[in-house]
């Protein structure tokens, strides 16, 4: 499994696009030889005997808490909105979408 | 330099209360030391005007009597800290015009006990790297020997190198699988990772979220006890912090090693370990000896699959945390003739290389047909590094490693990638375990670079892990004033 390439550039396409990430033309090849070696790297877990291990996610031990779920600050709209990289009457704008 | 960049944190606090110096004339000291030092390229932003107005207010405190726990100690943030109304980049270009609206509860703490904020620290990109090779604004320079142009390690690597420059009294970095303890070890000087959940996450531009945690750099462990007592807290904010009591960890420093059993995990002995951090190593067993600690060999058979486990979880974890910039509420736009296109754009144009390859690998190990196969079977491992940490804590106190396998390494020398991965193999497994760790420099090797070992502890027994890191600190002596250092 390790000398298998995993990503080749119709993967590597697939993946770029799940992750709305333009990849340049010039560094496809990198990329490809990067990820495929990492991947490699990786494989070496497959050694490891997981049967009946529970899966960790987190390592507090603790349940998340539940708080209510009111509004603690806010009105602030305007100062949010100096981020953004284009604004119309308090609105963030994007492209226009059609369907 | 000025003697008044020579002080440590007590020394500072004592001196401005017998009026022999004002906070204001410190800081003033640290803004002139910034100018000098601006060649190691270790600030993206020096926030001047609000450090000595922070410092006058300090000042005023000490007046009244009212002084806080760093009433005019002056502090460097690194740019994963959201700090308000002052510019927070991540050292990435996505980011390059972002200001927040609001302060990270670890930052705020620190300004609510009247600490000095003198600017905002350059690290890896979103904190991936461990060179601080892959920050936007290039790289910053080890001031170790640093004609040399040697890497300060990172991702908190503008972070360790400020303390170690004398350019920041302390700095805050965060550390994921390495980015406070291995930058420390480069540059001589204390760098705490402290339990997963200790500090809140609230503020600080997410990585990986189940590893991310804050913590101090400093110039000693005494600093960094101070520092940490601050920093550390609940925050209803961050669901993930702990309700955990907050001890004064100063209080632990006096008790020495008499009668603790630590561990010597033989799977840290690998190959391509450099010698001499092995025999600063021997030097620490021996120090421990003499204080009275008994040594016990231990084994962590699953050491070797840590990095793996990391290079699964960390990019999963960031590949979602990274949905977020796509160009819409703050940070760059690359106009694209649809909205899909404008997101590819943006974040093409935005993340550097190394965040990109993690995107793409998290995204990989997170798709249909190979989550079951490497995300879900990561997550297994991770489980069993974690109970085996738990098995050897019932056998011994604390664990002793070294930090890194190599000291600092020349900028641009490492061009394999799990070359570089390599650097954090030592501290990777504390952070899958949630464990806390620091990092203690010992030496100088002969090329004159720190060394640094690292001490491991249980849970929130970060107490603890000053009480043995100050018998390393007592007994090693080391200078960070010393040739080779930055004059």
């Amino acid at each position: 499994m390790n000398n298998e390439n995993k990503i080749n550039s119709s993967s590597l396409a697939k993946l770029a696009r799940l992750a709305r990430l333009e990849i340049n033309k010039d560094s496809e090849d990198n990329l490809i030889k990067d990820l495929n070696e990492i991947i490699g790297f990786i494989d070496q877990l497959n050694e490891v005997n997981t049967d009946n291990v529970h899966p960790l996610s987190s390592v507090t031990g603790h349940e998340l808490p539940l708080r209510k779920d009111e509004v603690i600050d806010g009105d602030i709209n305007e100062k949010i909105l100096e981020n953004a990289p284009e604004q119309i009457s308090g609105y963030f704008v994007v492209p226009k979408v059609v369907e | 330099m000025s003697e008044l960049l020579r002080l440590n944190v007590s020394q500072v606090l004592e001196g401005i209360r017998k009026k022999e110096f004002s906070a204001v004339e410190l800081t003033r000291c640290y803004l002139d030391r910034i100018e000098k030092t601006k060649v190691l390229n270790m600030y993206l932003e020096v926030s001047a005007d609000r450090a000595i107005k922070m410092a006058q207010i300090a000042d005023e405190k000490y007046k009244n009597n009212t002084a806080r726990l760093l009433e005019g100690i002056p502090i460097g943030v690194k740019d994963m800290f959201c700090t308000e109304s002052i510019k927070t980049t991540a050292s990435s270009k996505i980011l390059e015009n972002f200001v927040p609206t609001y302060e990270s509860t670890v930052s705020k703490k620190l300004w609510e006990e009247g600490a000095i904020n003198l600017g905002k620290l350059s690290c890896d990109e979103f904190a991936m790297g461990s060179s601080n090779e892959t920050a936007a604004k290039g790289n910053v320079i080890n001031p170790w020997r640093s004609e040399e142009k040697r890497s300060p390690g990172g991702s908190s690597g503008g972070s360790a190198a400020a303390v170690a420059s004398k350019s920041a009294l302390c700095a805050i970095g965060t550390d994921t699988g390495g980015s406070i303890r291995q930058p420390a070890a480069f540059c001589g000087i204390v760098g705490m990772k402290p339990t997963y959940g200790r500090c809140s996450r609230w503020g600080i531009i997410a990585f990986a979220s189940s590893l991310d945690q804050a913590g101090p750099l400093t110039r000693n462990i005494s600093d960094s006890a101070t520092m940490l007592k601050v920093m550390a807290g609940h925050d209803p904010k961050d669901s993930t912090s702990s309700l955990e009591n907050v001890p004064n960890f100063n209080d632990f420093l006096d008790k020495g090693v008499k009668g603790l059993k630590i561990g010597i995990p033989k799977e840290y002995d690998r190959k391509g370990i450099s010698e001499e951090i092995l025999k600063s190593k021997e030097k620490v067993i021996d120090f421990f000896k003499q204080n009275g600690a008994e040594i016990v060999n231990v084994s962590l058979p699953l050491t070797k699959y840590a990095l793996s486990v990391y290079y699964i979880v960390a990019p999963a974890e960031a590949s979602s945390n990274l949905a977020r910039y796509d160009g819409v509420r703050y940070g760059l736009r690359v106009d694209g003739d649809s909205l899909d296109i404008m997101y590819e754009k943006t974040r093409g144009v935005g993340f550097g290389d190394e965040v990109k390859r993690r995107i793409m690998i998290g995204t990989y190990v997170l798709s249909s047909g190979y989550y079951d196969a490497y995300y879900l079977k990561a997550q297994k491992v991770r489980r069993l590094i974690k109970n085996e940490f738990d098995e050897v804590f019932k056998k011994v106190n604390y664990i002793l490693t070294p930090t890194t396998p190599t000291t600092s390494f020349k900028l641009g020398s490492t061009q394999d990638l799990l070359t570089m991965y390599l650097n954090d193999v030592f501290t990777v497994p504390a952070s899958l375990a949630g464990i806390p760790g620091i990092s203690v420099p010992v030496d100088l090797d002969k090329n004159g670079l720190p060394i640094g070992v690292q001490i491991l502890g249980k849970p929130f027994d970060e107490g603890g892990i000053f009480q043995v890191g100050k018998v390393i600190e007592d007994s090693a002596n080391f200078d960070l004033f010393s040739e080779g250092s930055y004059k």
